[in-house]
């Protein structure tokens, strides 16, 4: 058994964690601020496999899958449902665009399809179907509770022995020469140092500054912070907005019925570069430019009153698809998620642990295409296709 | 306290339900806020924040004033939609 350091209380973090406890490993976890309090508990609750390249499609599709038994294997309610993604073409060039990808979401098993207008008003009742042409449509894509999905995780991962600690900042690094053989954290003032075989920088945001600790260059996976919003309306019946609804090209903006209380989740790629890593501050003109998108897409919003509105970060790569893999002998990076993290965690906690404990994992992960080190290589993909 | 006492009444919850999640371990009231989508409903929190203070007080053996409240969202009173989205002419 080795004892295994993973920093970070997020949505990888924490399921990495739990993914390490059952192969065995000694865990010891660090939450700087509350769990989930940076990215996961400020996201839309999304879940696809509708990505437009090959390795995100088919990390996507096993991740649904293993969400599917997620709820029976933590024991907890999560409340995944699978009430689709629905994007929506304005143009012919959109439509044949959306085809193709179709083609490769189809070759990888994710039955996606073309829907007319027709289809999609019946799917989405209050959707203005008038701006746009045909849609592509998953039933198999779908959302969760991300404070359930993360304590689920939680609760099973310190049953099984994994020491979680929350508001417990990692301060540092005990290292001979390349190799960390401690911890440095500091908790209610207090600074203490616990000896670790390997870490897990499982940070986001704030994943340049461990990196650093570790020794590394700060820009070694390059991650810019960008705020990204969130508005939601009062309490409505449920089964009007279901799925994640969105038309590309108006700016990304989407709706989707919140799972738990049928509130409409508006965002938009309406964005702001983060002034620093405490700038979660909403802005006014986010929440004007969002409700104008929502409004256009779902014209019956107009009489529903907006209750709250609250940012999160996007911790970006440049090419927006995140950095997972190891980075030293004993130092491991599972960061930059582009505002997908939540939806990936099952998939990828489970690759991450089974590389860290076995050296290579069943999960069809592209190791190559996510490798932390290709931004210092000047080898760039296609970004992945964001959105919720 | 016992049986069926409503603490928030945006979302249902009881106050069995906020003592149980304490007994469980959980006692940041940023995490209760979210489990339990005290505060997450129209009224803002303003009927039952008060409330779960006082009983995460007396749980946890803390006074009052050093729980802190959860972050306040904008907009502090609901707005309709049409009013921020502006009309056609706009």
């Amino acid at each position: 058994m080795s004892k295994i350091a993973v920093i970070g209380g997020g949505i990888i973090g924490v399921a990495t964690a739990y993914e390490l406890a059952k192969l065995g490993e000694d865990v010891i976890l660090f939450e700087k601020n509350y769990f989930g309090s940076g990215s996961t508990f400020r996201c839309a609750s999304g879940i696809r496999a509708q990505f437009t390249d090959e390795a995100n499609v088919r990390l996507m599709k096993y991740a649904v899958e293993r969400w599917e038994r997620l709820e029976d294997e933590l024991g907890f309610d999560i409340n995944f449902r699978q009430t689709g993604y629905l994007f929506l073409a304005t143009s012919e060039e959109e439509i044949e665009a959306f085809k193709a990808n179709i083609r490769l979401q189809n070759r990888f098993g994710v039955p996606t399809r073309l829907i007319d207008m027709d289809e999609a008003k019946e799917i989405v009742p209050i959707l203005n179907p008038e701006p746009f042409l045909a849609g592509t449509w998953n039933p198999r894509d779908g959302k969760a509770n991300p404070f359930k999905t993360l304590f689920a995780y939680l609760f099973r991962a310190r049953e099984m022995g994994v020491d979680a600690r929350e508001h417990t900042e990692v301060i540092g690094f005990e290292r001979e020469g390349d190799e960390i053989t401690a911890v440095r954290y500091r908790s209610r003032g207090k600074a203490e140092s616990v000896k670790v075989d390997a870490v897990l920088n499982a940070t986001n945001a704030w994943a340049p500054t461990i990196n650093e600790m570790a020794g590394l260059k700060r820009g070694i996976v390059p991650i810019k912070v960008y705020k990204h919003q969130l508005v939601k309306t009062e309490l409505l019946e449920k089964g009007q907005a279901e799925p994640l609804v969105c038309p590309p090209s108006w700016n990304d903006a989407y709706i989707i019925q919140d799972g738990e209380d049928g509130g409409i989740i508006c965002g938009a790629g309406i964005e702001h570069e983060a002034r620093g890593l405490n700038d979660v501050e909403p802005t006014y003109d986010f929440l004007r430019g969002v409700l104008r998108y929502a409004v256009m897409m779902a014209p019956p919003l107009k009489y529903a009153h907006v209750i709250r509105q609250w940012a999160g970060f996007y911790a970006k790569t440049p090419d927006r698809n995140p950095a997972i893999g190891k980075l030293l002998e004993d130092f491991y990076i599972s960061a930059g998620f582009s505002g997908h993290g939540f939806m990936m965690a099952p998939a990828v906690a489970q690759a991450m642990a089974e590389l860290i404990a076995r050296g290579r994992s069943k999960v069809p992960i592209d190791w190559e295409w996510y490798d932390p080190y290709r931004f210092e290589r000047g080898e760039l993909h296609t970004s992945a296709f964001q959105i919720g | 306290m016992s049986g069926k006492v409503i603490i928030c009444r945006c979302n249902d919850v009881t106050a069995d339900e906020i003592e149980a999640l304490i007994d469980s371990g959980v006692t940041d009231i940023e995490e209760i806020k979210r489990l339990l989508r005290i505060g997450m409903g129209p009224c803002q929190g303003r009927t039952c924040i008060p409330l779960v203070i006082s009983i995460l007080a007396r749980k946890t053996g803390k006074r009052p004033e050093e729980i802190p409240l959860p972050k306040t969202r904008v907009p502090i009173r609901p707005v309709r939609v049409g009013v921020l989205a502006g009309g056609d002419d706009e």
